[in-house]
């Protein structure tokens, strides 16, 4: 046997396994399951914002051939519970929000009736037979002025439009005002994180099917989260949780939009129990854009205490969050994590965050990617650039002098945690090496000598991932996995953490073939489905590698130590004699391999006393902290100053997630994070009208980045590991789309600096820009940036090294 | 997104297609690529009952060349206009204008006559059709008629075709490289916020300018070619000139641009235009 010890998995950049069967078209997706007798669901939705509903006339509707049933609110809502919120929001004010509109609707897209036919044309055209008569109401759409006195109610009973009041701070306050007082300068600004649609390639959809001899339900449902779905659908429809099956097929994205209990998914559950029949229903996209979550729809003013030499003191933030109609499953909870990341990379002595939640008639926010972290490395990295301006400061010195050093680890931050590992002056050096700092600079005098609009953007940012300790969580921040090694000696690795296109069937089937010694290709990864993956809190907040990946590291160690009693008694020497290597367990010049203990274990003739037999074990990883990843990404944008069209010219990004399992892996999130960000700086934004009519209702509307909006990513890293967890890895599924945003817009504010602009609001669309320059709109309000300011360079050259760099993980 | 029933015919000729469309009447709506009608139908936008496909008539495709004039079948796709070399030399505005509509895949579908005859007022074709004095050759119940592009965009999503009537072809005469297409997309729908065509014609002295998405129909910028009329394509004159572009139109005005922009856009792009074309010799 050849006895070459192979490269270690770990580490490797390795192509997907789930690649070929997406790229040739042959994935199982939840409409791609014909169960025989499926009956199909069609919705009626509200095209008013808020009205009554005064009459519905399901007879046309009923009397159509093929349709099984027509249902409203009073058939459904007492049998299908309350849509659930799970965030812990002591004060929050929360409508009864029922599977169907009963008497009065609150946003466009509001759900007023179902249609079940025996096929999903005549259910879709039978809808629009359904007659609904509506009586307009007063509509709400701006939460400043929902909060004002005399406003229009979006839900009448509750008698007020604001959801919740929350704070966070710093010890007490008196402390902060003293800060503020003592402070030379004191910088305010507001600024508007715009609402964001989603837009997951797959819409929603699920197959609920009731066997009524078992009395159990399976739900086939488009989620990230089919655990929480089983632990919650039961209170809502009445069928207890071990009689439950979720099962998520390919999930076609989910960016935090599928990190929801929807009402969907309770009524086709509740009608397939009802007509003795599976019932599908197949999201349209008009119907995702107006009735799946939306995210962002902050209102913050922030103001910053600093002394006149850069030392950053307090910072204080009075934030409007816009929560749309309903709170979902964790709305409250989003501004909350801006709330814990308020202070960012640096080293204030004290924060506060008042936090108002408003109802109006709207859809939904909650949690996308990013989910309060991208607000709130937004606001603080545009507010180091505005102060740094103000103080005339090098922004990047003006970073350094106030963001902890790598020995001033685990750091406190004024918002109370205990950021785990890092140095941010490494990422911040390495990110302006791989940008040739000095290089770029000379190209920026030169442009702008030609008379370009042309501008150089940093941020550094840390996020808080791998959500979450359980006494951070609602409902358990664990992740639970389990290992078997079947009769035959291959492996079947099995998690509860749900990967959904971040590609967890490949690197956890890493990690485990290198700690068990196995070829890759015996080692397969399942998830998604609640009967073989029994528990799991599934994928968000970038946690699935760093829990559910160590929850497979315990089950190993757990069955090499069981499997080394069993060597050392077929092998006839002691456990502790034994070395294990290349997956066989030796002493004495005799080996074992799994494809001998294997059997050993399962046939069970010939076992040590007290030996359980098989070769399996489960476990729960519990973690001690969150993880914080960090990096420093620098965009350069060119801006033709005649349209007011931004270029990105050059992209670079450092993020350090620890050790990585699979770098392919961590510049894809990396890539798709900074494309979602580019569409957030750039050009995303979900428009209501006054009447809280959907604009952006459709593609043609709403802009989506394309390929050719994408640059040329320089990617690289650093490795810091986190000592939470075994492996020291941190998560990075959203640190693209929270370093990216602040970056890019840093970037087109100091292209329009030599012109005196200060601060525009997100998107910074070309009609934007092109108002600032020619028309001098400037959201920071006031006089322009001084005439003798504008000339001044803002950023210096630095020694960071101009000699050829490897990119990547070095 | 499903649309409501209809019923569905694909004739092989245009006779046998131009027979439905008058056996149908106003239930019919005839289907060429389907980038536009069919998205509307799947909205529920548009409920035809019958849809007459002119995806397999033979003789509404291709490119040809007859009596000094260059001749496009109506089916004719977007891709094929692209990557044609005999319209790259014997008409490079239209070459231009093409890559820049939608992406690969509405390319390989969408149809220069069906863009024409949907008359959506940011699609890029029918400034095309205008700046290049294109006529339209339509075939109806009592026979074939020409019109002058100029007369073809009556509304928005208006033309001058009949009822029961089928643009049969696209007919524009050759013309020198002094031709540009200048795009602004509506970074949604990939339509044009601003589309601008110029064609110059070194022999004759002539500028001819077309404007598509910032008024209900695309249109001449007539003042434009005055000005620029009987004198030299300075830099000077071409940017004077560009100032009035949008003067007198009735400007559109929606979250992915004000009146305001537009107009301003009208003036850039213009101004690009005209440079950009004047440059190629």
């Amino acid at each position: 046997m050849a006895d070459t010890p192979r490269e270690p998995y770990v580490g490797r950049a390795m192509k997907r396994v789930e690649d070929p069967r997406l790229l040739q078209g042959i994935a199982t997706y939840v409409d791609d399951l014909r169960l025989t007798g499926t009956l199909h669901a069609a919705f009626v939705r509200s095209p008013y914002a808020h009205a009554r509903i005064t009459r519905i006339s399901t007879a046309a509707a009923k009397a159509a051939p093929g349709v099984v049933g027509v249902f409203v609110a009073s058939d459904v809502n007492q049998a299908c519970g309350i849509v659930p919120c799970a965030a812990d929001m002591p004060n929050l004010k929360n409508p009864q929000h029922r599977a169907l509109a009963d008497g009065r609707v609150y946003f466009v897209g509001h759900a007023v009736a179902v249609v079940i036919a025996r096929d999903a044309y005549t259910a879709r055209d039978a809808a629009l037979l359904v007659d609904v008569d509506y009586e307009p109401l007063p509509v709400v759409t701006d939460p400043e002025a929902a909060i004002k006195p005399g406003s229009p109610l979006t839900h009448p009973d509750l008698g007020t439009n604001v959801a919740f009041e929350w704070s966070m701070s710093t010890g007490d306050d008196a402390e902060l005002e003293r800060l503020f007082k003592s402070a030379d300068r004191v910088i305010r600004q507001r600024m508007v994180h715009q609402r964001l649609t989603p837009v997951a390639i797959e819409p929603r959809g699920c197959v609920a099917s009731y066997h009524r001899g078992e009395q159990s339900l399976t739900l086939w449902t488009s989620t990230q989260i089919p655990h929480l779905v089983r632990t919650l659908l039961p209170g809502m429809i009445g069928v207890p949780e071990n009689k439950i099956r979720i099962v998520t097929p390919e999930v076609g994205g989910g960016f935090g939009s599928k990190l929801n209990v929807y009402i969907e998914e309770a009524l086709c559950s509740h009608l397939a129990m009802r007509l003795h029949a599976p019932v599908k229903w197949i999201e349209t996209r008009r119907e995702n854009m107006s009735a799946t979550i939306h995210g962002r729809d902050q209102i913050g003013d922030y103001e910053v205490a600093v002394k006149n030499d850069g030392t950053l003191l307090a910072i204080k933030s009075r934030t409007i969050a816009d929560i749309g109609s309903y709170p979902q499953l964790l709305t409250p909870a989003v501004p909350t994590l801006t709330g814990l990341m308020l202070t960012g990379c640096y080293k204030y002595k004290a924060m506060r965050m008042d936090v108002t939640g408003v109802y109006t008639n709207k859809m939904s926010t909650d949690a996308y990617r990013g989910a309060g972290r991208p607000e709130a490395t937004y606001l603080i990295e545009r507010m180091a650039d505005i102060v740094a301006n103000e103080l005339r400061m090098d922004p990047i010195r003006f970073r350094q002098m106030n963001s902890p050093t790598s020995s001033d680890f685990p750091f406190a931050t004024a918002c109370g945690l205990s950021y785990d590992s890092g140095d941010y002056h490494a990422a911040l050096a390495k990110a302006r090496r791989l940008a040739r700092w000095n290089e770029l600079l000379d190209t920026r005098a030169r442009a702008r000598k030609d008379g370009k609009l042309f501008g150089v953007g940093v941020s550094t940012y840390v996020e808080i991932c791998a959500l979450g300790p359980s006494k951070a969580m609602s409902a358990g921040g664990w992740e639970w996995g389990c290992v078997r090694i079947e009769f035959s000696g291959k492996a079947t690795v099995i998690t509860g953490s749900t990967p959904h296109g971040q590609g967890q069937e490949t690197s956890f089937a890493q990690i485990a073939a290198d700690r068990l010694g196995l070829p890759i290709e015996d080692v397969v990864v399942l998830h998604g489905d609640t009967n073989v993956s029994h528990y799991g809190r599934d994928t968000y907040g970038s946690r699935a590698t760093v829990l559910g990946g160590t929850a497979i590291v315990m089950c190993i160690d757990k069955i090499l130590a069981k499997t080394r009693t069993l060597a050392a008694h077929l092998l006839e020497v002691k456990p502790g004699d034994l070395t294990f290597e290349g997956g066989r367990f030796s002493a004495n010049g005799k080996s074992l391999g799994w494809e001998d203990l294997a059997p050993a274990a399962y046939v069970a003739k010939n076992i040590p006393p007290g030996f359980e037999p098989g070769l399996e074990a489960s476990s729960f990883f519990e973690p001690e902290n969150f993880t914080f990843p960090f990096g420093t990404h620098i965009a350069a944008v060119e801006i033709d100053r005649e349209t007011g069209e931004t270029r990105i010219v050059k992209y670079v990004a450092v993020d350090d997630c620890g050790p990585q399992i699979n770098p392919l892996l961590v510049a894809g999130q990396v890539q798709g994070g900074i494309a979602h960000s580019i569409g957030q700086v750039l050009f995303e934004r979900t428009v209501y009208d006054e009447q809280g009519q959907l604009i952006t209702g459709e593609l043609m509307d709403y802009p989506l980045p394309r390929a050719h909006d994408i640059p040329e990513y320089v990617l690289g890293s650093t490795v810091t590991p986190s000592p939470s967890n075994p492996m020291g890895i941190k998560g990075v599924g959203e640190a693209g789309t929270i370093g990216a945003t602040p970056t890019i817009a840093n970037a087109v504010m100091d292209a329009l600096y030599p012109l005196g602009v200060r601060h525009l609001d997100l998107p910074l669309t070309p009609e934007k820009i092109w108002r600032a320059i020619h028309l001098g709109e400037d959201d920071r309000g006031g006089a322009r940036i001084p005439e003798a300011d504008r000339s001044a360079p803002r950023y210096t050259t630095a020694d960071v090294g101009e000699g050829a760099l490897e990119v990547g993980n070095v | 997104m499903i649309s409501a029933p209809f019923d569905y015919h694909r004739p092989s000729s245009l006779a046998e297609a131009l027979s439905l469309l008058a056996r149908h009447g106003d239930d019919a709506r005839v289907l060429a690529g389907g980038h536009s009608l069919v998205p509307a139908m799947k909205l529920r936008l548009a409920e035809p009952r019958v849809l007459v496909d002119l995806s397999r008539v033979a003789e509404l495709r291709g490119i040809s060349e007859k009596d000094g004039r260059i001749v496009i079948g109506a089916m004719t796709t977007h891709a094929e206009l692209a990557s044609s070399s005999f319209l790259a030399a014997k008409c490079p505005l239209l070459t231009e204008t093409a890559p820049q509509i939608g992406d690969i895949q509405v390319r390989n579908k969408g149809t220069i006559g069906g863009s024409l005859a949907h008359a959506d007022p940011a699609a890029d074709w029918p400034p095309v059709a205008l700046a290049l004095d294109a006529e339209m050759e339509v075939a109806g119940p009592s026979g074939s008629r020409m019109i002058a592009a100029a007369g073809f965009f009556t509304d928005i999503m208006q033309t001058a075709l009949r009822p029961g009537e089928v643009l049969r072809a696209i007919r524009v005469r050759p013309t020198g490289p002094s031709v540009a297409y200048v795009k602004t997309e509506q970074k949604a729908s990939g339509f044009a916020l601003c589309g601008v065509a110029v064609v110059v014609d070194r022999a004759a002295n002539r500028v001819s300018v077309a404007i598509t998405g910032i008024a209900a129909t695309p249109f001449r910028a007539s003042q434009v070619e005055r000005a620029l009329e009987g004198g030299p394509l300075t830099a000077e004159r071409i940017g004077e000139a560009a100032r009035v572009a949008a003067a007198g139109a009735q400007l559109l005005s929606d979250m992915h641009g004000s009146a305001d922009y537009r107009a301003h856009l009208a003036q850039v792009n213009v101004r690009r235009a005209i440079v950009r074309a004047s440059a190629r010799t």
